[in-house]
């Protein structure tokens, strides 16, 4: 048998959050662990909208968390509706609040792995995984560019495209409606503005997020020689950091296709909106970025598992993407397949038998119950994206104007004109589809 | 801004060969063409192949009508999952080559 050079317990497959969580897990409880990383810094492939949560990334780092290279702390969250010329917003604001921050992920994930080095993780930059080693049926080591590594634990941290799972069979081809992409662009706005443009206390660390709902109409699709409006399904989000700004789209990757739509185009338009405008105004487009995210949740999951391998964190598909969250659950998929493999190597024993631990273990956490209890909504709301992101911003936006506008009409005419476009502008039918979505959605989560 | 212009602001370690291996044989024949859309570097550009073929006649003689300059590649993946036929052969960049983000 060839030997490793190095006695290794356990081989992780990404630096991500994920994949750093795992490789400390194990070496916290004495075992001896490296982590393969494809770029020649952690984090550099990453991208996404913003924020870690922070007592996620306490969880992960107790002593030293708070010394993350954190950018701002969120204390105003904005759910803005945007109808054709204005936003209907939802804004929260809680000043004393500590629970996420955002970060840029080149700085962040290089800020953990140091940290686990530091604790005797070894790390192995510039180093790409082409595939598995099998013995015996069991996964036992990996085959780089370069040369190959043993040990009877790998566990796979390689993100949202995870070609290793792929491989081997754990998981299927993906479709377009398991995917969206991210578009993203980064613009570099002195502090002051920032501060008085989002409310930030001047000079504090104070930073603010907003989820975007509509904003996107004026799209056409050409089918028989005709053109028909369409809504792509796309959220939108804005973070703030300490001297940049963030904005960005998710996309739905079947409306892209359907749609023939390109992702920039998609995302300039977003930018042409009045509010959105106005948000980045000024700025200098620093960096343009994207991303996937695996939206096929809990009723496509891949497996988790096999003789000798794990799954965690993109690569296994594991997020709650209603509430923005993924590195959360990368941590904690990491965590939780990194005891699994402490479990497997007290009893050296590494079949699947051992490792089904993990799966069980995310069942018992809160990945695979939000994932079970958020397992129809991104379908659900996709289903009914004419009226989330078209149909309510405009409604809301029209309801405003019924409040607001002065004209010499009286109040009551107004409204009973307003409620009657509600429930005759588009066909009844429209409303009772809404609602059952709604509570088929509130049922599924509370009970 | 177009995109031309947004790729000049990302940071890249350019791989000597394409990460990127279409099997053109099947582009040749393909209308939906959706990785000229869907790709959000504009990697995949048409060529014209119809007047002068021997302009994209490569060294084993096929005809290359979709280029691909991976250059751009910003690793999504997104290409790979719209393609609805396969013709793509989506791999990683060589270790330490490809995107390198510094405010993701």
């Amino acid at each position: 048998m060839e030997r490793s050079k190095f006695n290794i317990d356990a081989i992780v497959v990404g630096a991500g959050p994920a994949g750093v969580s795992a490789a400390l897990t194990l070496k916290r409880a004495g075992r001896n662990v490296v982590v393969l990383e494809r770029s020649d810094m952690a984090g550099t492939k990453n991208m996404f909208g913003g924020a870690v949560y922070l007592n996620s990334v306490k969880s992960l780092f107790p002593k030293t968390f708070s010394e993350a290279p954190y950018e701002r702390f969120i204390v105003h969250r904005t759910y803005s509706f945007l109808n054709s010329s204005g936003s209907v917003d939802i804004k929260s604001s809680s000043l004393a609040d500590n629970t996420a921050a955002t970060v840029f992920r080149p700085k962040f994930d290089n800020w953990m792995v140091q940290q686990a080095k530091a604790e005797g993780v070894f790390f192995a930059p510039k180093t790409l995984v082409k595939k598995l080693i099998y013995k015996n049926g069991s996964v036992v080591g990996v085959k780089t560019e370069q040369e190959k590594y043993f040990a009877p634990i790998v566990i796979l941290a390689d993100g949202v495209n995870s070609l290793l799972s792929k491989d081997i069979g754990l998981r299927k081809e993906f479709f377009p409606k398991d995917m969206v992409l991210a578009v993203r662009e980064t613009y570099k706005l002195d502090k002051k503005t920032i501060e008085e443009r989002f409310s930030l206390e001047e000079g504090s660390r104070e930073g603010a997020m907003y989820e975007f709902f509509g904003g996107l109409s004026g799209f056409y699709l050409t089918e028989k020689k005709k053109k028909r409006p369409v809504t792509p399904f796309a959220i939108g989000f804005l973070y703030t950091f300490k001297d940049t700004v963030s904005l960005g789209l998710g996309i739905s990757l079947e409306d892209l296709t359907l749609y023939k739509m390109k992702p920039y185009e998609v995302l300039e338009k977003f930018k042409s909106h009045p509010v959105v405008k106005r948000l980045i105004a000024g700025g200098a487009e620093s960096e343009y970025s994207a991303h996937m995210i695996p939206e096929f949740g809990y009723n496509h999951l891949p497996k988790l598992y096999a003789n000798g391998v794990m799954v965690v964190g993109d690569a296994a598909g594991l997020i709650n993407s209603a509430h923005f969250e993924g590195t959360n659950f990368a941590i904690e998929s990491g965590r939780l397949a990194g005891e699994t493999a402490i479990i497997a190597l007290n009893l050296n024993k590494f079949r699947f038998n051992v490792l089904k631990t993990y799966e069980e273990k995310l069942r018992r956490s809160f990945v695979l119950k939000d994932m079970k209890s958020y397992r129809n909504v991104v379908e659900t709301l996709y289903s009914r994206k004419n009226s989330i992101l078209k149909y309510y911003p405009d409604k809301m936006g029209e309801l405003m104007e019924t409040i607001h506008v002065v004209d010499n009409v009286d109040k009551k005419r107004k409204f009973r004109k307003f409620f009657k476009t509600v429930f005759f502008e588009r066909s009844i039918l429209e409303l009772f589809r809404d609602f059952k979505a709604f509570l088929k959605l509130f049922f599924e989560i509370m009970f | 801004m177009d995109i031309e212009k947004k790729l000049t602001n990302v940071k890249y370690k350019t791989d000597d060969t394409s990460h990127l291996i279409l099997n053109q044989e099947i582009c040749k024949v393909c209308e939906d063409k959706v990785c000229l859309n869907i790709c959000p570097a504009n990697v995949y550009k048409q060529r014209d192949c119809g007047e002068n073929e021997e302009n994209y006649t490569q060294n084993d003689g096929t005809i290359d009508c979709i280029a691909v300059e991976y250059e751009n590649c910003l690793e999504c993946g997104a290409c790979k999952v719209a393609c609805p036929y396969g013709a793509i052969d989506w791999r990683y960049p060589k270790s330490g080559c490809g995107v390198y983000y510094k405010f993701t």
